[in-house]
């Protein structure tokens, strides 16, 4: 067991709790709050794949915006006081077919020959992955910000109040 | 380096909750939650490909890391939008139920 296991085997068993806990919950807070345990260890994921640039774009967007984000939207909508049942009476049949799709994709995963992996992997760090960014996805790293405009614009209109209430 | 088998499991793993999220949750906002869980698996696959099998000086390089932060990008737009459309339907039906919202089912 080398050190880099031990991480990934904690990592990854924090992800999951966090994850099932989000799928299982019976208060949508908690659901949130396990989403966040789940998002903050696959930041501590990427560290291990040596990508620490994306680990701290995920703890401030996922981490930070994106759960402030779905927690708002759960207040506003006033999730927590709704008294119905938040699964639906699938649940037999989605976990088979869940379950198929693990399984499914284990034994491919695990049967499919890959290629040596590199023995000394090239650390990008901040001005490797800026330039790849800059000079190469240039273009389409515009356009993401053209994207991000249209959705913002989209959000304010959708969710305005029209004239008739 | 371990093996990348295991990133490829968890990622498959963590795709499999988020599917189970999907189609179980009645609440809308949950549904998104489990969405994000399924591009958390979809990002640890992107990194794993990239750092372990794209070699040292390929014109490919560090494409994984690239995808990434575009995915992390889309996602962010995808949460904004559709939270805005789930205000909106809360606003006009008094529910973001899913199994609720069947006016336009035949």
């Amino acid at each position: 067991m080398t050190t880099v296991l031990v991480f990934f085997l904690i990592l990854a068993a924090m992800t999951m709790i966090g994850a099932i806990g989000t799928v299982t919950a019976r208060n949508v807070v908690h659901a949130a709050l396990f989403l966040i345990l789940s998002l903050l260890a696959v930041a501590g994921l990427f560290v291990l794949l040596l990508a620490e640039f994306l680990a701290i774009v995920q703890v401030l967007i996922y981490g930070g915006a994106i759960t402030i984000l779905l927690l708002f939207a759960l207040m506003l909508t006033r999730a927590r006081e709704s008294t119905l049942k938040l699964d639906n009476n699938q649940r037999v049949i989605a976990f088979l077919a869940t379950g198929a799709i693990f399984a499914a994709l284990t034994v491919i995963f695990l049967l499919s020959d890959w290629p040596d992996p590199i023995q000394d992997p090239q650390r990008p760090g901040f001005t490797g992955i800026a330039e790849v960014l800059f000079q190469q996805w240039a273009i389409p790293f515009e356009v993401a910000s053209l994207v991000l405009l249209i959705a913002l614009i989209g959000a304010i209109v959708i969710s305005r109040p029209g004239p008739e209430e | 380096m371990i093996a990348i088998e295991y990133y490829l499991v968890l990622g498959a793993a963590l795709f499999a909750v988020g599917v189970y999220g999907v189609l179980v949750r009645r609440n809308a906002v949950l549904i998104l939650m489990s969405i994000e869980l399924m591009l958390q698996a979809v990002n640890i696959n992107l990194l794993a490909f990239s750092t372990y099998l794209i070699p040292r000086g390929d014109t490919e390089q560090h494409l994984g890391f690239i995808f990434a932060i575009f995915v992390i990008t889309i996602a962010a737009a995808e949460v904004g939008l559709a939270l805005g459309i789930v205000l909106r339907i809360y606003r006009n039906r008094s529910s973001v139920n899913v199994d609720e919202l069947n006016r336009m089912k035949w």
